[in-house]
Order: C-alpha cells, then structure tokens, then sequence
C-alpha cells in the first residue's frame, strides 16, 4: 500500500474498535444487526431469523462490517467494511447479488434515492460510485467498475447520506467538515458541483442523518466528537442551531466521564416526522432525546431514556413505519476478544414519536425481552445467545472499553516530532499498481 | 542589521516576527529559507478557522477594518471580501505585483511553510511603512490550502485563484498531493465565482500538461482563448513577479500556463 504514515496510523487505530452496527428496513419488514464480520437479519414479518445467500461469487464478509444501509424503498440493502467489500443485498429473498470490491476499507456506504447506484466512500476519503447490477447477473461485469466521483482530501469519510428528495449527498468527515454535493442525473461522470459545506463542528462528525416535516423542506442534522448536536440548512450551508450535550449530560456520569472525548456522538435518529432526534452518546447508559423544531429551527433538550446500568448504545435505528427505535451495544476488535464473543444486546425503545415520549407524564419504556417483536426468536438471532450473563460477562469486557474507543479512533493523534521522524522511517512506500 | 541569533538553521520554528528591522526596511530573504518542500498530508498545527465566519480580517488588513470588527456574517453586504487567493504564495512576489494592479482589491497568500509565512509578513508591514497608503489590501496565511480552502472562503467569493509554480510531485504515487487534481478542483470551484479566473503555471512540462487536462476534465471550468489573455494585465506576471518565475527567466527555461475560466454547468 502506498499509504502515507499518518493514514497508516489511522486506519491500525480504527482496528481495535469496530462498534456494532442496526438498520431497520424502511417499511418495517426486517431488522439487520452487524458485529464483527457478521451479519444477522431478521425478518419481522415472518418472524424468522434470514438465512442470506450469495450469488454474487463472493462469501460472507471476512472483517468488521462498518456501515449498513437500506435503500429508501426497502428494496435493496448493503453491507461494506474492512474487508474491502460492498455487498448489495436484495431484501425480498435475502441474496447477495452483487459484490464490489474496494482498493482500501470502507467507512461509508449509502444506496441511490432510485436504486440504482451503490456509493461507498474509502478511509481516504474518496466516494466511489457504483451502478447497481441486474439481479439475475452474478458476477460483476467489467465496465461495471466503481468510479470516483468526489473525494474529501485525506480525511477519513464518517457518515453518507442522500437528500430525501435525491438531488443531494452528504458526507461527514473527521476533520469537522460536511460537505453537500450536488447529486447529477449521470452521476458516473462525477460530482463536481458543490452545493455547500457545513462547517461549525470543532471535532470530527460522526454522525449525519437528513430530517424534515412531511412534505416539507428537509434539514440536516449532525453529531459529533465535540459532544453536539447541530442543525443545519444544508443548502445554504448555515448553522441553524447547536445542542451541548455535555450540560444535560453532567448529572448523569461518574465526574470523570464528562470530558469530551467520552461524550462524543455516537449516532443519531430523527423520527420519521422530524419532531424528535434519538442521540446516542459515547458512555451514556441510554438514549438522550431532543426535539427537533425544524419551523423555529432549533433543538431543545427533552430528557434521558435510561436504559440498563451497562448498555450503552452503539448504533440507532428506526423505520418510516414503525414507532420502534431499535439499538444495539456490541463492539469487535477489542484487545482480548475471541471470535466466538461476537455477542450484541439489542434493546428497543416503543412509541418513538413526539406526542408520547415528549410528554411530561410519560415514563419511558424499554422493552422488556418477552415485549419484543417476536421475543425471543429474533433476540437469539440478532445477539447470537439468549445467555443473559454470558452476555453481560462479553459486554461488560468491552463497556469500559467503548466509554473512550470512538474519540480515540477518530480523533487526530499529535505525535511529537520523533515520534513522526520514526513513523516516517517505518512508511513503506510502493508504487501503485495500474 | 544582522538578527542576533543567526537565524540559518533549525527546522519548524518560526522566523522573525517580532523582530524589528527598522519600519520600512525590508525583511532579508536568506533569513528566512527553507526547504521548497513541505509535505500537505501532514497536519501541522497551525490554526484554522473554523468557518469562513471565524475567520477575522481586521489581523489582515486593519486599514479595512478600523474597528477591529474583522468577522462578518454572511448578511454583512458592505464588509469587504478577498476576491484574489494566491495558493502557495512563497515569498509573496505576485501579491506585490498584483496589490498595485488592484488598489482596492483584499487579496490572500496561502503558504504552509511557517518560515516562507513569516517572511511575507514581514514584507508586507515594511513595504506599508515605507509606501503609506499602500500595500494594505495583501496579506498572507500560513495554511493548508489543499485541506482547508472552504473553511476561509465562502462560496463563489474569489475572482481570481492562483497556482504558481506549484510542487510538481514527480513520483506517480504522489501525484495524489498536487494542489491541482479533480478531487480539489471541486472546491476551487466552489469558492470561485461564475466567470472568475484560475491562473497556473509551471516549468515543468509534465505538470504543465497536468494540470491543463485536469482543467479540461472539470465540468466547471472552461479554457479561455489566448486572443483574451493578451488583454489580461495579470497574465504577465506569472512569469515574471515571483521568485520561482524569475529563476526559471535566468536559467532560460520555458513555462507553461493554463488559465480557465470558471462556467456554470448547463442545466440538462
């Protein structure tokens, strides 16, 4: 690899943690969960735990997957991660049909508006774009190749999201920025024109996810490693309102977890209305809620969801249809781990709309594990044990573990100058092969 | 007047701010070398902006800015703006030359090596004191510009963008850090506006050619003819205001120039 060291460095940084990752299919069909290098989806419809398939030539992923989307119908799905792998996934019968494969590892990856593209973006920062293949194909045709159509410069591509009404595609990167870009009609050609840069954020973005009111103008949420969360108008590029985490937070947290590398955003969720962002926090033991007042344009703190004493959340999800906010706490590639302790909690938050969570009466629920849809069928599925304490016992081992990993992983380390003289001695540099 | 502690060697560290040389005298160069060299993919740290918002100009150009208000909103209309940025602006020859093309013009030199940056400065200051009235409108920036264009300038703000003589990376593996590529060419367009000009140059033919079909490839940048260019009083002095032109002048070399026009893309 022709990597530079401080890339190298980054990406060896990013090994040791890889959190897990849900996704809630649009229409509430199906619910996918990713630890590690598996995939586990379950079909809530059915009832039933997937078995997934592949006719794309290729196995199932071999290293951390680290991003996870549906397309906005609920058609398709992919998978992409450290393995240098996208995998489109058709989601009425479960099978891969196409597998594409990257030069370096993927952090990103997001499905066109109408389904035909697949975009991934690289831990170089370049977003690579991809036509999706026909169903009944197979093998990935030679001029089927992935095209670079815009990159950030040497940062690493933390979050990708499409514009509800496709015309855009936004990318958070670790070096504050999100850039807009407008999205073509012959979007292989590249894209070129940017629409705006959405810069406020003092620490990397880790999270971006459009909102809006039905039928209404969209906006743009974000959180970061600055421990805020921010609303934007995208086209314009301007800061409409922030929300200091760390205030609401303070009470919550032993004293020394409130710095702000343990507050960093982990992810975030806006109801399907847009009246109300999920928020995960890096050592929260739950999910903060905000309402989202997208006529006022402003963010307001409305309370804490306490889950369990040891479950904090890794990754949000939630349907257009449904008023489930699923989460799940699960890490791989900690120091430590064996392979066989690829074990997730999942928990679920019912009524995620407005009306009920906001109000003051209302005490949040948690489902228990016999409420779950479909109980304990999908729980076995998507954790992989229903052994409450050898759960407990593998998360416990990575709690202390996630309180700090996401900060430390994207954040920029400063290296002293020896330390940089000796890094730039141990670069391999080697061509690039054509 | 020597500076006290031979300033020749030593890597990083800055140069000779603070050290007064006489009001109007200019700073001397052989204080202030360093490597032609500096490596874009590593962060030093020098201060950004955070958003074009943040960054103050009253530090830039305090005759603009009496009141020291240098941080304007996007609706502040009558704040004035830089228009022209010099991308690896060196020893700052070109700001110079253009500041009394452009009276009254705010115009900004990018430059990631501290020491370079601090000679500018200082060039700058002298030449102001020596010459009232004048040489307020240029300034200089120590920055990455191939990381951190948007976080100074807002979109479609500049009129003029310059690349001079820029480090042609000759290895195929690094071409990825020269400062023209299609990736960058996105922001350079962004903070151009429609009908605003990029001027390159550069001795060596490779880049040359490089950076032309990058421009050629762009969907937002358009050649402009050469019978134009005779008009432009600007094009003269890529070639002639700045260190890099002058040397390759002496040693009879040839340059190679590019110059597009930034267009706006034909709805479809």
């Amino acid at each position: 690899m022709e990597d530079a060291a401080v890339e190298e460095a980054e990406v060896s940084g990013a090994a040791e943690f890889a959190p897990a990752l849900v996704a809630a299919h649009p229409l509430g069909h199906s619910v996918a969960v990713a630890v590690g290098p598996e995939l586990r989806v379950f079909d809530l419809k059915d009832g039933s735990a997937v078995s997934l398939s592949d006719n794309s030539g290729g196995g199932s992923h071999s290293d951390a997957i680290r991003a996870l989307s549906f397309s906005v119908n609920g058609v398709l799905f992919t998978s992409a991660g450290d393995d240098k792998l996208v995998k489109v996934w058709k989601t009425d019968s479960w099978c891969c049909i196409q597998t594409i494969t990257s030069e370096k590892r993927v952090s990103a990856v997001a499905i066109s508006n109408d389904g035909l593209y697949v975009t991934f973006a690289d831990k170089f920062g370049v977003i690579w774009l991809v036509t999706v293949g026909q169903s009944d194909g197979g093998q990935e045709s030679t001029d089927n190749k992935p095209v670079s159509i815009f990159g950030h410069y040497c940062s690493i591509i933390t979050s990708m999201k499409f514009s509800p009404d496709g015309r855009f595609i936004a990318t958070a990167d670790r070096d504050f920025k999100i850039r807009v870009t407008l999205f073509p009609k012959k979007p292989l050609r590249g894209a070129h024109e940017i629409q705006s840069f959405c810069l406020g954020h003092t620490e990397f973005v880790s999270c971006i996810a459009f909102t809006c009111l039905s039928e209404g103008p969209s906006f743009l949420l974000s959180g970061g490693g600055d421990s805020t969360v921010r609303l934007w108008d995208y086209i314009n590029g301007c800061l409409l309102d922030t929300c200091q985490i760390q205030d609401k937070v303070g009470e919550l947290l032993e004293p020394n977890e409130t710095e702000d590398s343990n507050l960093a955003i982990a992810d975030i969720c806006p109801t399907n209305d847009g009246s109300l962002v999920a928020v995960a926090i890096q050592s929260l033991n739950g999910i903060m809620l905000l309402a989202c007042d997208l006529i006022a344009k402003k963010l307001s703190f409305i309370k804490v969801i306490t889950i369990e004493k040891c479950y904090i959340p890794t990754s949000l999800a939630s349907s257009f249809s449904a008023d489930l906010l699923w989460t799940v706490m699960g890490a791989s590639n900690m120091p430590n781990q064996a392979a066989s302790q690829l074990l997730t909690r999942v928990k679920i938050i019912p009524h995620f709309k407005k009306d009920t969570l906001a109000s003051a009466d209302h005490v949040p629920t948690v489902l228990e594990d016999s409420e779950v849809p479909h109980g304990e069928k999908l729980l076995l599925a998507l954790q992989g044990s229903l052994d409450i304490a050898k759960q407990e016992e593998v998360l416990a081992s990575v709690l202390a573990a996630l309180k700090v990993s996401m900060y430390k992983m994207l954040v920029k380390k400063h290296y002293s100058e020896e330390r940089r003289e000796q890094r730039k001695r141990g670069r391999n540099d080697k061509k690039i092969k054509k | 007047m020597t500076r006290g502690d031979g300033a020749n060697g030593g890597g990083g560290g800055g140069g000779g701010s603070g050290q007064h040389q006489g009001a109007g005298k200019l700073p001397r160069k052989r204080f202030y070398r360093a490597r032609a060299h500096s490596n874009p993919l590593s962060d030093s740290h020098f201060p950004i902006p955070i958003s074009p918002d943040e960054f103050d100009l009253s530090q830039h150009y305090p005759r603009y800015f009496p009141d020291g208000e240098g941080e304007s909103r996007d609706g502040d209309a009558a704040a004035p703006r830089i228009r022209f940025a010099d991308v690896g602006c060196g020893f700052g020859g070109l700001l110079v030359g253009l500041s009394t093309l452009f009276p009254d013009t705010l115009m900004i030199g990018m430059e990631l090596r501290d020491k370079v940056t601090e000679y500018v400065k200082e060039r700058i200051l002298a030449l102001r004191a020596s010459n009232p009235g004048k040489y307020d409108n240029i300034s200089v920036v120590r920055t990455n510009s191939m990381k951190y264009i948007p976080n100074y300038f807002r979109r479609a703000q500049l009129s003029k963008m310059f690349f001079l003589f820029p480090d042609p990376h000759f290895k195929e593996k690094n071409h990825r850090r020269r400062v023209i590529s299609m990736q960058l060419l996105d922001e350079y367009a962004y903070v151009m506006e429609v009908g605003g000009i990029i001027y390159t140059i550069t001795d060596v033919e490779e880049l040359g050619e490089w950076m032309r079909s990058c421009l050629e490839k762009h969907p937002l940048f358009e050649v402009i003819p050469e019978e134009l260019l005779k008009a432009d009083p600007v094009v003269k002095l890529l070639s002639t205001a700045t260190e890099e032109g002058k040397k390759v002048a002496r040693n009879g070399g040839q340059t190679f120039q590019a110059i597009f026009r930034r267009i706006s893309l034909q709805k479809e």
